[in-house]
């Protein structure tokens, strides 16, 4: 493979920061032991997890006790969404959220249909955006939970959380809110409080921690049910031994991506705007969703009529240069994205979307390196299409 | 119950007259290699035209089974239990035993066949068929002779030892591994391909493979999926030695110098030759494909003798006559279905033309191909040059030549 990588797929996944790594390390090592236990070995690890709340709960502007630690992203979404469900089902059995979100809300939504709960799934606009007045005007006296992502994963769009949270409570103050924030914590400013959020989901290893944990924010007073059952640990929310490890290194993670904020930002929106100034000189090539500050900064969706993603992709792999598939598809079967798809993008566009999603790791000539690829390897593979 | 004992029967070795010793050693090499893998300790041994697996000490019935049962070659397995040669009352109380042992219910009809080899014994075979049937008729009284048709048939059999069995196992059939030469399969990600080399393995051929990958258009996803496929197959047939060939180039200059509804069969036909190449240097005597009639545009009869008209060597298609539903119901059968239908792109499928030709002319194709002389021959002999060589054994693959092109043609 090619001398440098250039890694541009940081919405699948991040490389851990190597202090993150080094605390981790340290604890698989020295302070191993489980914190349940009464003894030292107990106490210590029992000291890590609540360092790490402190320190996540000031990011967040709660309390410690408003967070539950999860194994994924994933597992933060279903518990907040079936969890809540199934506590306040005698309040109501009808559920708003969008077409747009991730799978692991999406599914938990068709496990709750299945268990007789009504879902309304929201159409977006051309950006993948969803409006408070849309929300408000399906929202009824029966609505228990809406849902809504912070930043899509797969075209960056940025939904107005604040707004629509503000509008349901003005509506309807039992009715509760989740906000699945996986792509945008650690790149945005995530206050519960702010949005009107209920519920908070997110991921560690979208923010340079490990794979293997992840965060739920529950608000004061708003009842779930556990999903798993078990010794009874996080106040009999989420049964199981902590990851100590993990949380403890999502927290420094998010400690460090939190400490400039505001500064990274500018930096992923200057890399963004310089990369899609290039891209888009390419002919035919577009962008998909908004691409300004009204975006997320580290998410850029490109549409390249006349060449197929995965190839694509495997190109630009070729010279290390690694970028995801706006939608995975192949010839025996095509996985079609649920977010292209209720953008509008015409069904022969949908094999012809990349992401390409940034980090802080990532520099300027990172992105020059990509575009200059892109303007390279693009007219190439077009000349050789199928039939 | 633990058996210590399994009795080999193989049909079709039984009838090669001269050759069966070397078919019974080939076999015998075969069980022992499946039984490698098995927990435990195993013999296995040849007296006078029966073969024998014992079993030292404890075993996995399930795993041994199972691994004998995958053996090409073998007709069936029957467990049984091993005494010594023992006066008639002892060797009836056993075979007693054995019989309640193996059939709780004890409602069945049966029958007796004994088999005196050891002509030294008190009673010969019709008398024990005789005495036994009786014994334990009296000893169950719920059972019901049948001689034409019994539900149980008890085996008896005096040698050295008495060995005692009432259950067959069907096994694969077929000639052991290698007791038919070498052949090379041309190895895709579909459902056809290892089918095609199952059955042919079945038939005594030990399996190498080629398998033509394209970067960037396939993944390295699919790469692995063969490799998975592979190791499948070599549940059955022992070690399969997968060639990975990088085709892209060639692919490419044939999209770019020929009429886009051939591109399928003109590529077949690059692949056969390559094949046969790779054929040529490991020696293997024949190139397997999973070709089956009129199945798509590039097998029709036409292109099949397009695709044929390139190599020397025999091309057994073994799927030929058989339909869509028959070969699904194979890979199913031999568990190669799930991986096979896994959505990654092979290199057949890339540039497939809307309209592929139906019935190429030979001439024609070959009219066209020679707008490939400036260059071709260059890049098959690069193609070959990046032969990736993996070794694939039912529990894993290893990498023996790494590739060594630096082919990054301009895609």
């Amino acid at each position: 493979m090619t001398a440098k990588e250039i890694y541009l797929d940081n919405s699948a996944t991040t490389r851990v920061f190597p202090e993150v790594a080094e605390l981790v390390s340290r604890i698989f090592l020295e302070e191993y032991g489980n914190p349940s236990s009464m003894h030292h070995k107990g106490v210590e690890a029992e000291r890590e997890l609540r360092r790490a709340k402190e320190l996540l709960s000031g990011i967040l502007k709660c309390q410690p006790k408003n967070l539950i630690f999860t194994s994924c992203g994933t597992e933060s979404d279903n518990l907040a969404i079936i969890g809540c469900a199934r506590a306040n089902c005698r309040r109501g059995r009808h559920l708003i959220t969008t077409k747009v979100e991730h799978p692991a809300v999406l599914e938990a939504m068709r496990q709750l249909e299945g268990e007789g709960f009504e879902i309304r799934y929201l159409p977006v606009d051309r950006d993948g955006r969803v409006s408070p007045e849309q929300v408000t005007e399906v929202l009824r006296e029966d609505t228990i939970l809406v849902s809504v992502m912070h930043t899509n994963n797969e075209i960056g769009a940025v939904e107005p959380v604040a707004e629509i949270g503000a509008a349901i409570k003005a509506k309807n103050p039992d009715t509760l809110f989740h906000v699945d924030a996986v792509q945008a914590f650690g790149k945005a400013q995530i206050v519960p409080r702010k949005l009107h959020a209920d519920l908070v989901a997110v991921s560690g290893h979208k923010i340079h921690a490990p794979k293997g944990v992840g965060l739920l924010y529950v608000g004061d007073g708003v009842k779930i049910q556990p999903l798993l059952h078990g010794g009874g640990q996080q106040g009999g929310l989420r049964s199981g031994t902590e990851n100590v490890a993990g949380i403890a290194g999502m927290a420094l993670a998010a400690k460090r991506l939190y400490e400039h904020l505001e500064e990274d930002r500018e930096c992923l929106f200057a890399m963004k705007a310089h990369f899609l100034e290039k891209a888009l000189a390419i002919p035919e090539v577009s962008v998909n969703g908004r691409a300004g500050k009204d975006s997320a900064p580290q998410v850029i969706s490109l549409s390249v009529p006349g060449v197929r993603a995965e190839v694509l992709l495997h190109a630009l792999e070729d010279r290390g240069i690694y970028v995801s598939s706006g939608s995975a598809c192949s010839s025996n079967r095509p996985h079609r994205s649920a977010t292209l798809e209720a953008i509008g993008t015409p069904e022969e566009r949908m094999d012809n979307t990349i992401r390409l999603s940034t980090s802080v790791l990532n520099r300027m000539e990172d992105m020059d390196a990509a575009a200059a690829a892109l303007a390279e390897l693009i007219p190439m593979l077009r000349r050789y299409t199928r039939g | 119950m633990q058996y210590q004992s399994f009795l080999i029967k193989y049909a079709e070795i039984g009838v090669k007259g001269k050759n069966r010793s070397d078919f019974e050693v080939k076999l015998v090499d075969q069980i022992k290699i499946a039984l490698r893998r098995c927990e435990g300790k195993f013999a296995v041994s040849r007296k006078s035209g029966r073969m024998f697996v014992d079993a030292e000490g404890e075993y996995d019935y399930g795993e041994v089974t199972g691994a004998l049962q995958r053996v090409f070659g073998i007709a069936g397995v029957c467990p049984m239990k091993v005494l010594p040669v023992v006066p008639y009352p002892e060797l009836s109380a056993a075979v007693g035993d054995f019989f309640g042992e193996e059939y709780p219910e004890r409602s069945v009809s049966f029958k007796v066949v004994a088999r005196r080899l050891d002509k030294s014994y008190e009673m010969n075979s019709q008398e024990l068929d005789a005495a036994l049937g009786g014994d334990l008729l009296q000893r169950y009284p719920s059972l019901r002779v049948d001689v034409h048709r019994p539900e149980v048939t008890v085996h008896v059999e005096i040698r050295d030892r008495i060995y005692v069995y009432t259950r067959v196992l069907p096994g694969q059939g077929g000639l052991p591994v290698g007791s038919a030469g070498k052949a090379m399969l041309l190895l895709s990600g579909g459902i056809d391909s290892p089918v095609a080399g199952w059955m042919m393995g079945k038939r005594g051929l030990k399996l190498d493979a080629v398998y033509f990958n394209a970067p960037p258009y396939t993944s390295e996803r699919a790469l692995q999926k063969v490799i998975d496929i592979a190791k499948i197959v070599a549940r059955y047939t022992g070690t399969i030695v997968l060639h990975n060939i990088n085709f892209t180039e060639i692919q490419l200059y044939i999209y770019e110098k020929c009429p886009h509804d051939e591109l399928t069969i003109i590529m077949r036909r690059y692949m056969m030759r390559l094949a046969e190449k790779i054929a040529a240097r490991t020696d293997c005597g024949a190139l397997i494909t999973g070709e089956s009639l009129g199945q798509v545009a590039s097998q029709t009869l036409r292109s099949l003798e397009c695709t044929n008209a390139v190599c020397r060597l025999p091309v057994f298609r073994p799927l030929i006559g058989f339909d869509k539903e028959e070969i699904v119901a194979i890979s199913k059968k031999i568990d190669s279905y799930e991986t096979s239908i896994l959505p990654y792109e092979d290199c057949c499928t890339i540039f497939v033309a809307k309209h592929p030709v139906t019935k190429p002319i030979s001439d024609v194709i070959e009219r066209h191909e020679h707008q490939l002389d400036e260059k071709i021959d260059e890049m098959m002999e690069r193609a070959l040059g990046t032969d990736e060589i993996i070794i694939v054994t039912e529990s894993g693959h290893r990498i023996l030549k790494a590739r060594e092109d630096d082919l990054k043609p301009g895609y």
